[in-house]
């Protein structure tokens, strides 16, 4: 296969086969200077940005969502062709016909779908509801049709929780260079090639089931050229320049974000696939060094604009509207070039050009090979704006290859080869109160778990706790993985991403992402139990709901290898734990230390703990110490995070770093090459993911008083950057009271 | 020489993460207990020499020895500071020699109260002195933190002669470090010195002053303000040194 498209391309695999890492390893040029070339915004992206952040300012004022479609079931072509200001945009498409203007898309569930377009004055009519409620079944109902009753209280109670049975699960990575480097019409042509193979002998469920998805993926491939064209884009074909080559592939993403509302939707890995459509253009002439940035500019000012409608409920777990178009920047290739580009550069630099903002989540896969000019731009940025997240390349590479990318905050995909069924997360601190209580609930009282022996010493036992501890693990492991299995079953059944999944390899690995929360809770927890003396506190019920804990103990964050080990080994045993249970479609086991902006929440559910917790005090996000609680300063901490095992927490270990400017060096040079060397230290010792926030804590006090002066102040938090002032006041205090490291 | 390696320190706190106090990323070893008595001291908790966590030469080399990437990439290293390092010579004597064969590069900040001859084997394990001098006037000397300077004027003399690498500093109190003559003098200390890689005017702060209300004692410096932008400038203008690569 050859297209006039290709021109000056060097042909691989890729022209024989949907190969499109083998046409980047062909084609791509690494970067190894500075960032001296760049350009800055152009007249055009300042117009249109300050039109973009006006749309922001109105959103703001009218309680954060501007405008909700509720008369429109959101599919990739059901809405017509929308722009910001047609004569400015050099990349088009927006999810509705208006900018900012929410979709409606109820197949994750109707109940959450018209109770947010309800809470935000557009409420669904009569009609449409009905459909959804009597005649065509949501991924909602399907769950809810087949939930046990211990699911169901286990899910009320808390103990897991943010699980994706009301919503979209997300965390699906289209390929959508793909739509750039071939046109519709030939993936579209592979997937008829598919359905031919799959014309087997024994036709039976599994079988089925794949030629029905590929069915399913052809025709959302047919909608995508459907609405591409009317925006006036024949995307059939390849994109022939680098602009097409931006349109084509943002026009895939586009398509996904119009027929699903997931949990996160990013974008993948497709700077350096770009870089190369942007390198043959200004070879030719054709475009200057402005015309790029202008091109990535507009093309970023899109991926901050995505807007998905969710309920209250939902922003108070996960806040400040994200979106989690997270796009993996640089890292290194499996023949040792680095597969950072001048287009990594570009990328970042929408922070100077635009501004900071949380979307989309730069994230850049360090490597201790990066061009030393890299990151040193990128601490530089990081020391600026706070928007920037790095993942451990070296350590990644080895699992991954060198094409994967992250969804969400930490999970790594290899891009169009792989997908996850999201698990949201379970809480360790929680389940560790139930083993003391004899399986029940130390808010409630309610038998949650299966009735085991509770407590009875006067002292906590080590021994006698870590018993019990195991037995409650085992039985939230089964029913953890039970109640995703109903989950991704349904979700596959009623919410099919068939844009995405088109997207993708006919064979793909799946993972089962569980997660975990509370971890250092835990940690500190057993470590008071084992070095403290812990007396437990019972109410009239019996419960025992508070602790007193007399005498000191190692805690978490502190390189103290006598509670890291606990905290390292608490991740391997509860993955093994995971593993003993079956999963749907055979997926891989694997778990994340993540818990975004949940850890507040978290807390809210969770009653006092043996480390001095008390009830309602957030937990810490992430992998992240308890806050306050680490005391030998920064480097103390990134060693201790660093032993948690990313082989068994293959779907990521999260870790959010704050410090103020002055603590990191005198001179911004020096400061830049200190964060630079504190990132080469992390993560040669197999760390896996930081997020880098460097702010005074007088700054965000007086954002919180004065949101108005602050419309673009980004922070990180596990996992994802958001605006500081979309954060709800409970959160925003989190934050300021955690450990922000400086030195006197 | 002590029993090897079970000699022991006292540690006030350790910061894994230091940045100002030599050059990259630095652990910082705060030692407990301290000659001086300066009014507007930052780590007033420091004082007492019996208190403090107490550590074996070993315990703490293998601790330092953990931040051994972050200090090879960021050409960092180890500190000792305090309250006054010196006083614990010995221990750090020997820590610094052992940190030394590790590839550790040694810096120790002191206020130079102490005779060379004494502390000597402390220094020849020492890459780098950061020392900070409160004032050059013998009289606002005493008054500012109790002990005569002449000690460590003889000290950094001494530094001088051997041509060991020093970093010196000078915190600008307003109204009580920053006059000029007080400046001066500090300028033809700086000069006499070739081996001063650096010379630092440090801004005096408040941010330690809620140590001392935790114990209970009255701020000596109550009231005086921290220098603005304008008295460094006015300070550094008045030192005039030329910029040191």
């Amino acid at each position: 296969m050859n297209y006039k498209q290709w021109h000056s391309f060097k042909p691989g695999n890729y022209t024989r086969e949907i190969d499109v890492r083998d046409f980047i390893q062909n084609n791509y040029s690494p970067y190894l200077g500075g960032a001296e070339f760049l350009a800055p915004a152009t007249k055009r992206t300042q117009a249109l940005w300050a039109e973009v952040l006006s749309l922001y300012q109105k959103e703001r004022d009218k309680g954060g969502v501007l405008d909700v479609d509720s008369d429109t079931i959101s599919t990739i072509s059901s809405h017509k062709a929308g722009y910001i200001n047609k004569d400015l945009e050099q990349i088009v498409g927006l999810q509705t016909d208006e900018p900012l203007k929410r979709a409606f898309m109820p197949y994750g569930g109707i109940n959450v779908a018209a109770k947010s377009a309800a809470h935000y004055g557009k409420p669904v009519k009569k009609e449409t509801e009905d459909i959804f409620r009597h005649i065509r079944k949501t991924h909602n109902d399907g769950v809810f049709d087949v939930y046990t009753p211990e699911m169901r209280r286990a899910r009320k109670a808390g103990i897991i929780t943010g699980l994706p049975d009301a919503y979209g699960r997300g965390r699906i990575i289209g390929d959508y260079r793909r739509v750039a480097l071939y046109g519709t019409d030939r993936l579209i042509a592979d997937k008829n090639e598919q359905m031919r193979r799959l014309e087997m002998d024994v036709i039976a469920e599994e079988n089925i089931r794949a030629r029905e998805e590929i069915n399913e993926q052809t025709k959302a491939l047919e909608e995508l050229k459907a609405m591409a064209l009317t925006y006036g884009f024949d995307i059939a074909r390849p994109a022939g320049s680098a602009r097409e080559a931006v349109q084509w592939l943002y026009f895939g993403y586009l398509g996904a974000i119009k027929e699903q509302n997931g949990a996160a939707m990013s974008l993948g890995r497709v700077t350096t696939f770009l870089d190369i459509y942007f390198e043959r253009d200004l070879k030719q002439g054709l475009i200057t060094e402005e015309d790029v940035q202008e091109i990535m500019d507009h093309f970023v000012m899109k991926l901050r604009m995505v807007r998905f409608l969710r309920t209250p409920e939902y922003d108070q777990l996960f806040s400040g509207d994200p979106v989690w178009v997270t796009e993996a920047i640089g890292g290194m290739g499996m023949d040792g070039r680095t597969l950072v580009t001048k287009s990594s550069y570009r990328i970042l630099h929408t922070l100077d050009t635009l501004g900071p903002a949380p979307e989309p989540n730069l994230t850049v896969l360090w490597s201790a090979n990066l061009p030393q000019a890299f990151k040193e731009y990128c601490a530089h940025l990081s020391i600026k704006t706070s928007s920037i997240q790095y993942e451990n390349d070296d350590l990644m590479r080895e699992y991954w290859g060198d094409d994967y990318a992250i969804a969400c905050c930490v999970s790594a995909m290899r891009v169009g080869k792989q997908m996850q069924f999201f698990g949201a997360r379970c809480n360790l601190a929680k389940a560790l109160l139930y083993a003391i209580n004899g399986g029940k609930d130390e808010i409630s009282g309610a038998q949650v778990a299966p009735k085991l022996e509770p407590v009875k010493t006067d002292v906590l036992d080590y021994n006698d706790v870590r018993e019990k501890y195991d037995v409650i693990l085992d039985w939230v492991a089964k029913l953890y993985i039970n109640t995703l299995n109903v989950i991704h079953y349904m979700h596959d059944k009623y919410c099919y991403e068939a844009l995405e999944m088109a997207l993708h390899d006919k064979d793909v690995l799946r993972t089962m992402a569980c997660g975990i929360a509370g971890l250092s809770v835990v940690a500190d927890s057993l470590s008071a139990i084992k070095y403290a003396t812990v007396r437990p506190i019972k109410n009239e019920q019996g419960i025992i709901y508070d602790f007193e804990t007399a005498g000191d103990f190692p805690k978490f964050g502190n390189d103290d290898d006598r509670v890291d080990s606990i905290a390292r080994d608490l991740v391997k045993q509860f993955l093994e734990k995971l593993q003993k249970y079956p999963t749907y479609r055979n997926a891989m086991h694997t778990m994340s230390v993540l818990t975004i902006t949940s850890n507040v929440v978290y807390g809210e559910k969770t009653g006092n703990t043996p480390d001095g917790r008390k009830h309602g005090d957030p937990f810490a996000p992430g992998a992240n110490p308890m806050h306050g609680r680490d005391t030998h300063g920064a480097l103390a901490t990134l060693n201790s995070i660093a032993k948690l095992p990313y082989k068994y927490a293959q779907d990521g270990i999260s870790y959010t770093f704050s410090i103020v400017p002055r603590a990191l060096g005198k001179q911004p040079q020096e400061r830049a090459r200190n964060l630079t060397a504190m990132l080469d230290g992390y993560f040669g010792q197999q760390a896996h993911h930081m997020n880098v926030n460097v702010f005074d804590r007088d700054l965000l006090l007086d954002a919180m008083d004065h949101p108005e002066k602050y419309p673009q102040l980004t922070i990180r938090v596990s996992g994802y950057a958001v605006n500081f002032i979309k954060l709800t006041r409970k959160q925003q205090l989190d934050v300021i009271n955690r450990t922000i490291h400086a030195t006197a | 020489m002590e029993k090897d390696n079970k000699l022991t320190g006292r540690l006030h706190s350790i910061e894994t993460f230091g940045t100002v106090d030599g050059p990259g990323i630095r652990v910082v070893l705060f030692f407990q207990g301290c000659p001086m008595r300066c009014q507007y001291c930052h780590n007033r908790d420091t004082w007492d020499r019996a208190g403090g966590r107490v550590w074996t030469v070993d315990e703490l080399k293998e601790f330092v020895l953990r931040f051994k990437p972050y200090m090879a990439n960021s050409g960092g290293g180890v500190t000792a500071t305090g309250g006054d390092p010196v006083l614990q010579h010995r221990f750090i004597t020997r820590l610094f020699g052992e940190l030394k064969q590790e590839g550790v590069h040694t810096a120790l900040d002191t206020s130079g109260f102490c005779r060379y001859e004494v502390v000597k084997p402390l220094i020849d394990a020492t890459d780098l002195v950061i020392l900070d001098i409160k004032a050059v006037d013998p009289e606002l000397h005493r008054r500012l933190t109790g002990q005569d300077n002449a000690l460590i004027l003889q000290f950094a003399d001494k530094l001088r002669e051997i041509n060991k690498p020093v970093w010196l500093r000078h915190v600008l109190i307003p109204g009580l470090t920053d006059s000029e003559e007080e400046l001066l003098a500090f300028r033809r200390i700086a000069l006499s010195m070739p081996n001063a890689q650096r010379v630092e005017l440090l801004p005096y702060h408040t941010l330690g002053k809620f140590k001392w209300a935790e114990m209970g004692l009255e701020y000596p410096l109550e009231g005086v303000p921290e220098p603005t932008k304008e008295d460094m400038a006015r300070a550094h203008s008045i030192l005039n040194l030329p910029e040191k690569a």
